[in-house]
C-alpha cells in the first residue's frame, strides 16, 4: 500500500527521516517494500528566470540568458520550447544536472550556439497535472513568479516527497489506509495522533422518500447512506489532487475524488450514487437474482448469480456491492444530488464476486481484507466533512444507518501481565506494558493485584481475538524483539526422537540405489491424462481411476499421479533432450488412489519406488541387477515372471515376485511407446530406456526380520564349471531351479556365458555355469562332487532336455 | 704372492667397469668369486709360499677376497637399482588420463537438506511425522484457525480435488494430526510435499516444507529463538544468528518472521542478502490458543511454538541455486553436483 510521507506528517509530528521511519515500521511489523523519492534522479535543477530570449533565424530555437541566482546570473541556455518568454520562471537544468530516467545534461553547442544547460518541461521532471498544475502544458514549465532563482526545483515542485510502499499482513486490515499507518507511526514514535477533521453541519433538509433496506444482513452487516444535494461539480483543490496522484489515482471531479480520498485516507471504500437516477429514492441490498445483469462504471456487463450481492434502487441493480458502482447511477457533471454509501460487506463474499467476475478493484481489495464498523462511520463523517470543506454541496439531515446489530464498543477482556510475560519468556515491566498498550489506543486499567488488567481494544482492531497472546504480540513488537533472550527449552521435558523404522528403511533403500549409480529425482506429484495415454494405459485400466484437480494451474497438471512411471519417463526424455545420453534415476514418492468418485474422503496415498535407466550401456539385466541389489539390502530374493504392463516390452519385462506376491514390475520401454517419444526422429527408435515401479509397502512386507549372523562353513566350497546345451526356449531360471532340486548341497550358481553356433545346432544355446557346492561338516571329496554333478545332469536331461556339451 | 694379488686387484678393477647387467654380473662372479674363480684360486697358490710367510699371505688373500666380495655386492645393488628404475619407467602411466568411472549416484539436494534439518532436530528429541499430502479442509485450514471466510485463505492459492479436500498448502496440518494423536510433551517435525497454485522463478506448484511443533508446559518465545539459533548454526555455521520480527500467521500468536544474519558476508551486506545483512529463512510463532483448544489441549496449562521451513528456500540459499524450477527438472548435470 502506498503512503506519501507528507500525508503521514499531517497526522503525526514525525521528527525522523523517511529511512529511519522505514526501520521503525519494519521493527513493529510493517515491512516497507519500497521507499521511493518522487524527485529521485533529479539533481542540479534549479529555478531560473529568463532574462533574455532571442529567436534564432531559421531555427525553432531561442537563445536565452537565464538568472539562476547563486549558480550564475547570466547563464546562456538554448531552448526549442515555443512558450519561452522573458520574465518566465522555469526549471533550469545546469551543466552536469541529472533528470529522471538517467538523463545527464551537459553544456554543449546547439546549432553552433553554446548552451550551458537545459530548460525543462514538467514532464521532463516526472510531473503531471495532478502533482503540479501546469505540468502537462506543451513546452516549459511556467513556475509562479514568487519562486526564487537558484532554489532547488525538488523543493519548489514538491518533488522532495517520499512514498512508502508498505506490505500489510492479512490480520491488520485496519492499517490499509494513511490514517491506519499514521496510528502505528504515532505509537512507535510515541507522538500524539492528529485526527483528520470529521465534523460537519447538516442542514435541516430531509428527504422523506429516501429509504434503505438490507435484505442480506449476513453479507452486509452495516450500511450507512447520507443524502447530499445542491452539488456544484468542479475540480478538487490542489492538495487533494496531489495526494491522490501520489497514491497513483487520477483526479476526476470533486465528488468522485472525495470518495477515493476517503478510501485512501480512512480505509473506507465509499460510493456516491446520482440520487436522481435512483428509482423511488430507494436502496435495497440483496442477493442478485439468477441471470440478473449489471453494467459497471467501466462499461463491462456481468450476468450475476445469487452468490453476488447487489445494491438496487426501487427496480434494478445500481452497484455490485463492494466491487464497483453501476453505470446507470454514475456521478456526472450534471449530478446535482447524491447518496453517499459507506458500508461493511462480508469479505469472503466480495472476494468470491470479484474473483468469479474477474473484476478486482481498489474497493474490492479493501473489502476482502476487511473493513471495521468503526471505519464505516468514520469514512462517512470524513466524506461529509470534505463536502463542506470543499464547498461543493449541502449535507442534508437525511442519514440512514442500517446495522445487523454488531457492538459499537471495542472488545473488552481481562488479561494478566504474568501471562503476557509467560508467553514472551521475558519480564516486560508493568509500566512499559501499560504504556505500549495505551500508545496503541487500548484502554487499560491495572487491578490492585498488580497483575490483572481490564482491557478495551480500539474499535478498529477487529483482529484482536483471544486476549493475552494478542497483547503479547502488541507488546513485543513495540518493546522490541531484540529483548527476547534465546533460551534452549529450559523448562521442557526430555523426549526421544528420530526417524521411524520405516523412514530409516527408506533412507537405506535410497543409499542402496545410490550405490547402484542411481540419482534421486523429485518430480511433480501431478501430471495429465496425456501422460497415461503416452504409456498406452487403456482407458478402462485401474490406473485411470485418479484424483482430479478441480482448479489445475495448467492443462498438463490436472491429475494426481496413479503411477511414477510417466514422471520418470519424462525426466529421462528431458535428460536425453538436453544431451545427457545416459543416466539412472529413482524416486520414492506417493501415488494416489481414490476410494470413490467423486471424492468424499481422503484418497489412499501409497509410497512407490520408481526407477529409470537409459543409455547405450543399459539393458534389462543391468536394471535387474540393481533391483536385486536393492533386495539384498533388505534380505529379499525376488522371483520373476513375464509381465504384461502396456508401457513395457512384452518380451523384455518382468513382474517382480516375493513368493507369489507381485510387488512391482520392470523392463524395457515398449517399442510402440518408444516410437512416440517426443525426441528427434533419428534418435528415438534406438533409445534404450528401462523403467521399474515397485510398491514400497509390499516390498517391505517381505523384508528380513532382523540381521542374523550365519556361521562360516568350516570347509571351503568346491566349484565346478558345466557347459550345457539347452533348447532356445528353456529359461535359465528353470535350469537353475532344477539344479537345486537335484542337489541340496548346491550353493551359489553363476551363469558366465551364453553361446550359439552352428555346431551346437539351430534353436539351441550353450550355457556355461559355475556351480558352488557347499560342504556339510566334512570336506567334500571329489567323488562326492562327481556324484552331485551326475545327479544334476540326470535331472536336467529328464526334466528339461538339457545336456552337457 | 703380493704381486699376484695386486695384479688381480688391478684386473678386477678393470673388469668391474664392464659389468652392466645380471649376465655380466654373473660372469664377473664366475671369473673371480666362484669355486674356480681367480680370487678363490689365490688360496691354491698358498702352497707355494714359504711356510713362515703363509700367515701373512693368507691374510692378504683373505683381505682381497673380502674386498672382491664387497665389489660384487655393490655391483649387484647397482644393477638391481638400475633394473627397478628401468621397470618403473616402463610401467609409468599418464596420470592425467581420466579415471575409470565406477557407478555413482546421489541424493537430491532437497533430500540432503531435509536430512540435515532432520538430523539437527532429531538430536533435540523431535519425532518425524509425515501426514497426508491430500488433506481435508478441516486439517489444512479450519482447525488451524483459518475458518472459511478468513482472509488468510487468500494468502495461499489452493488446489482443490473435492469440495472440502485440498492438496495440502502447508505441512502445518500435521500439527493437528499429531496433537489429536498425542498428548504433550510433543516435539515433532513434519516434512513433506505441499502444493500451491503458483509458478515462477521462485515458486513451484509443488514444493517442500518442514513444520516443527513443540508443546509442553512453560514454552516461551525465548525458547523458540534459542532452538532456531541452534538450527541455523548447524546449517549455516556457528557464527550465524537469528533475528525475529513481527509477522502474521493465523495459527500462531505472536507470529514472527525469522531472519538469519547473512552467512555470505557476515552481515556486512552483499548481493545474497540484498545489502540488508539479513536473510529471511522461515516463519514461526507461539501456537495460537484456538489451535491448542481445537486439539483438546488446555492453553492455560500448555503452551508451544511452531515453525515452518521452506526446504527449497534453504537448499537454494545453501547451494546458491537461483531458480526453483531446476529442483524438479532432474537434469543429471544438476543432480551430479550434489553427491554427498
Amino acid at each position: 500500500m502506498k503512503v506519501p510521507f507528507s500525508w503521514l506528517k499531517r497526522y503525526v509530528d514525525i521528527d525522523v527521516t523517511p529511512q529511519q521511519l522505514q526501520d521503525k515500521l519494519f521493527s513493529c511489523g510493517f515491512e516497507v517494500e519500497e521507499l521511493t523519492c518522487l524527485g529521485e534522479g533529479i539533481s542540479r535543477v534549479v529555478v531560473g528566470v529568463v532574462t533574455e530570449a532571442v529567436p534564432q533565424e531559421g531555427t525553432h530555437l531561442h537563445v536565452c540568458k537565464v538568472d539562476c541566482g547563486p549558480y550564475g546570473r547570466d547563464i546562456q541556455i538554448s531552448t526549442g520550447a515555443p512558450n519561452v518568454y522573458v520574465g518566465m520562471h522555469t526549471p533550469a537544468a545546469l551543466d552536469g544536472a541529472t533528470l529522471p530516467g538517467g538523463v545527464t545534461i551537459k553544456a554543449k553547442a546547439l546549432r553552433g550556439i553554446e548552451s550551458n544547460g537545459m530548460l525543462c518541461s514538467g514532464e521532463e521532471l516526472g510531473l503531471n497535472e495532478d502533482l503540479y498544475p501546469g505540468a502537462e502544458v506543451y513546452g516549459l514549465l511556467d513556475l509562479p513568479k514568487d519562486t526564487v532563482p537558484g532554489d532547488d526545483i525538488r523543493t519548489v515542485c514538491g518533488l522532495d516527497e517520499y512514498i512508502f510502499d508498505i506490505s500489510i499482513t492479512a490480520n491488520r486490515s485496519d492499517c490499509q489506509s494513511v490514517l491506519g499507518i499514521a496510528r502505528e507511526v504515532a505509537a512507535v514514535l510515541n507522538k500524539p495522533l492528529k485526527m483528520p477533521a470529521t465534523d460537519y453541519t447538516a442542514s435541516e433538509y430531509t428527504d422523506p422518500r429516501l429509504s434503505i433496506t438490507v435484505q442480506a444482513p449476513d453479507l452486509c452487516p452495516r450500511y450507512i447512506g447520507h443524502y447530499v444535494r445542491n452539488i456544484t461539480p468542479g475540480q478538487s483543490p490542489r492538495w487533494m489532487r496531489r495526494d491522490l496522484a501520489l497514491c497513483g489515482l487520477r483526479s476526476i471531479s470533486n465528488v468522485v475524488d472525495i470518495t477515493n480520498y476517503v478510501m485512501l485516507e480512512i480505509g473506507q471504500p465509499m460510493h456516491a450514487f446520482d440520487m436522481s437516477t435512483l428509482e423511488s429514492c430507494r436502496i435495497i441490498v440483496r442477493r442478485a437474482a439468477q441471470g440478473e445483469t449489471i453494467t459497471t462504471l467501466d462499461g463491462k456487463q456481468f450476468a450475476l448469480t445469487p452468490q453476488n450481492l447487489v445494491i438496487c434502487d426501487g427496480e434494478k441493480p445500481v452497484a455490485l456491492a463492494g466491487v464497483m458502482g453501476g453505470l446507470n447511477s454514475e456521478i456526472t457533471e450534471k449530478t446535482t444530488q447524491l447518496l453517499f454509501e459507506s458500508a461493511k460487506f462480508a469479505r469472503d463474499n466480495v472476494r468470491k464476486t470479484a474473483r468469479s467476475l474477474g473484476q478486482n478493484t481498489d474497493a474490492s481489495s479493501h473489502y476482502e481484507k476487511g473493513v471495521s464498523e468503526y471505519t464505516t462511520e468514520l469514512g462517512m463523517a470524513r466524506a461529509l466533512h470534505l463536502i463542506q470543506e470543499l464547498g461543493c454541496g449541502e449535507v442534508t439531515a437525511s442519514h440512514i444507518d442500517v446495522s445487523a446489530g454488531a457492538s459499537r464498543e471495542g472488545k473488552r477482556f481481562p488479561a494478566r501481565l504474568s501471562r503476557i510475560n509467560a508467553i514472551l519468556g521475558i519480564e516486560v515491566p508493568a509500566d512499559a506494558v501499560l504504556d505500549i498498550l495505551r500508545r496503541l489506543n487500548f484502554e487499560v486499567s491495572l487491578a490492585p493485584d498488580g497483575d490483572t488488567m481490564q482491557v478495551v481494544a480500539p474499535r478498529w482492531r477487529e483482529d484482536i481475538e483471544i486476549g493475552e497472546p494478542d497483547l503479547a504480540e502488541e507488546v513485543i513488537r513495540e518493546y522490541g524483539y531484540e529483548h527476547i533472550k534465546p533460551t534452549f527449552l529450559k523448562a521442557a521435558t526430555v523426549t526421544g526422537g528420530g526417524l521411524t523404522p520405516d523412514q530409516q528403511r527408506q533412507a537405506r533403500a535410497k543409499r542402496a540405489l545410490c550405490a547402484q549409480g542411481f540419482y534421486e529425482a523429485i518430480t511433480l506429484s501431478f501430471y495429465a491424462d496425456a501422460d497415461l495415454d503416452a504409456l498406452h494405459i487403456a482407458p478402462d485400466a485401474p490406473q485411470r481411476n485418479v484424483v482430479r484437480i478441480l482448479n489445475p494451474i495448467s492443462s498438463n497438471l490436472t491429475i494426481m499421479r496413479p503411477l511414477l512411471a510417466p514422471s520418470l519417463l519424462n525426466a529421462a526424455v528431458e535428460n536425453l533432450k538436453k544431451g545427457n545420453a545416459a543416466g539412472r534415476l529413482f524416486e520414492l514418492a506417493n501415488i494416489y488412489i481414490p476410494h470413490q468418485q467423486p471424492l468424499t474422503e481422503l484418497p489412499e496415498e501409497r509410497l512407490h519406488l520408481g526407477l529409470a535407466a537409459f543409455g547405450e550401456q543399459e539393458d534389462f539385466f543391468a536394471l535387474k541387477g540393481a533391483i536385486e541389489a536393492l533386495g539384498r539390502a533388505f534380505g529379499i530374493e525376488f522371483g520373476y515372471r513375464r509381465a504384461n504392463a502396456p508401457w513395457l516390452h512384452p518380451g523384455v519385462s518382468a513382474d517382480i515376485l516375493c513368493g507369489d506376491e507381485c510387488i512391482g514390475v520392470f523392463g524395457k520401454l515398449a517399442n510402440d511407446v518408444t516410437a512416440e517419444l517426443k525426441l528427434p526422429k533419428d534418435s528415438r527408435d534406438n533409445q534404450k530406456i528401462f523403467l521399474a515401479e515397485i510398491d514400497w509397502a509390499a516390498l517391505m512386507a517381505h523384508r528380513r526380520a532382523a540381521l542374523r549372523y550365519a556361521p562360516l562353513p568350516e570347509h571351503p566350497a568346491v566349484a565346478r564349471d558345466l557347459a550345457l546345451v539347452a533348447e532356445e526356449a528353456t529359461a535359465c531360471g528353470d535350469i537353475i531351479a532344477e539344479m537345486r532340486r537335484a542337489c541340496p548341497h548346491l550353493g551359489e550358481v553363476q551363469l558366465f556365458d551364453i553361446y550359439r553356433s552352428e555346431a551346437i545346432g539351430a534353436g539351441k544355446k550353450s550355457m556355461a555355469f559355475t556351480l558352488h557346492f557347499v560342504p556339510g561338516d566334512k570336506p567334500l571329496a571329489p567323488e562326492e562332487v562327481d556324484r552331485f554333478v551326475k545327479k544334476i545332469l540326470g535331472n536336467l536331461k529328464y526334466r528339461l532336455n538339457v545336456e552337457i556339451r | 704372492m703380493e704381486e699376484k694379488i695386486s695384479a688381480l686387484r688391478a684386473q678386477l678393477e678393470a673388469d668391474r667397469a664392464a659389468v652392466h647387467n645380471k649376465q655380466e654380473l654373473s660372469d664377473f662372479w664366475q671369473k673371480y668369486l666362484s669355486k674356480n674363480g681367480a680370487v678363490t684360486g689365490l688360496t691354491k697358490g698358498l702352497r707355494d709360499v714359504p711356510k713362515e710367510q703363509r700367515p701373512a699371505a693368507g691374510k692378504l688373500i683373505n683381505d682381497c677376497k673380502v674386498w672382491a666380495e664387497g665389489v660384487y655386492e655393490s655391483l649387484a645393488a647397482q644393477i638391481a637399482a638400475a633394473e627397478l628404475e628401468a621397470r618403473n619407467a616402463a610401467e609409468a602411466v599418464d596420470i592425467t588420463l581420466p579415471g575409470k568411472p565406477n557407478p555413482t549416484g546421489g541424493l537430491h539436494p532437497i533430500t540432503l537438506v531435509k536430512n540435515e534439518i532432520i538430523d539437527v532436530f532429531a538430536g533435540m528429541g523431535f519425532e518425524i511425522y509425515e501426514g497426508p499430502e491430500i488433506e481435508d479442509d478441516d486439517h489444512n485450514f479450519t482447525r488451524l484457525n483459518v475458518p472459511k471466510n478468513h482472509p488468510a485463505r487468500d494468502m495461499q492459492d489452493t488446489f482443490y480435488v473435492a469440495e472440502d479436500i485440498v492438496l495440502r498448502t502447508q505441512t502445518s496440518g500435521g500439527q493437528i494430526r499429531v496433537m489429536d494423536a498425542q498428548r504433550p510433551p510433543i516435539k515433532v517435525l513434519v516434512p513433506g510435499r505441499v502444493f500451491r497454485s503458483d509458478s515462477d522463478a521462485t515458486h513451484s506448484p509443488m514444493f517442500h516444507q518442514m513444520e516443527g511443533l513443540v508443546v509442553d508446559k512453560n514454552i516461551t518465545l525465548c525458547d523458540l529463538q534459542g532452538m532456531l539459533d541452534k538450527f541455523v548454526q548447524a546449517l549455516f555455521g556457528p557464527e550465524v544468528k537469528t533475528r525475529l520480527r513481527p509477522s502474521y500467521f493465523p495459527f500462531t500468536e505472536p507470529s514472527v518472521e525469522v531472519d538469519v544474519s547473512c552467512f555470505e558476508c557476515g552481515g556486512k551486506g552483499c548481493g545474497l542478502c540484498k545489502h540488508t545483512g539479513w536473510i529471511e529463512v522461515l516463519g514461526a510463532g507461539v501456537v495460537h490458543h484456538s489451535v491448542l483448544k481445537n486439539c483438546g489441549i488446555d492453553p492455560e496449562v500448555y503452551s508451544g511454538f511452531a515453525f515452518g521451513i521452506g526446504i527449497e528456500r534453504i537448499a537454494m540459499l545453501k547451494y546458491g541455486i537461483n531458480n526453483i524450477g531446476l529442483m524438479f527438472e532432474n537434469d543429471l548435470r544438476f543432480l551430479r553436483q550434489f553427491q554427498d
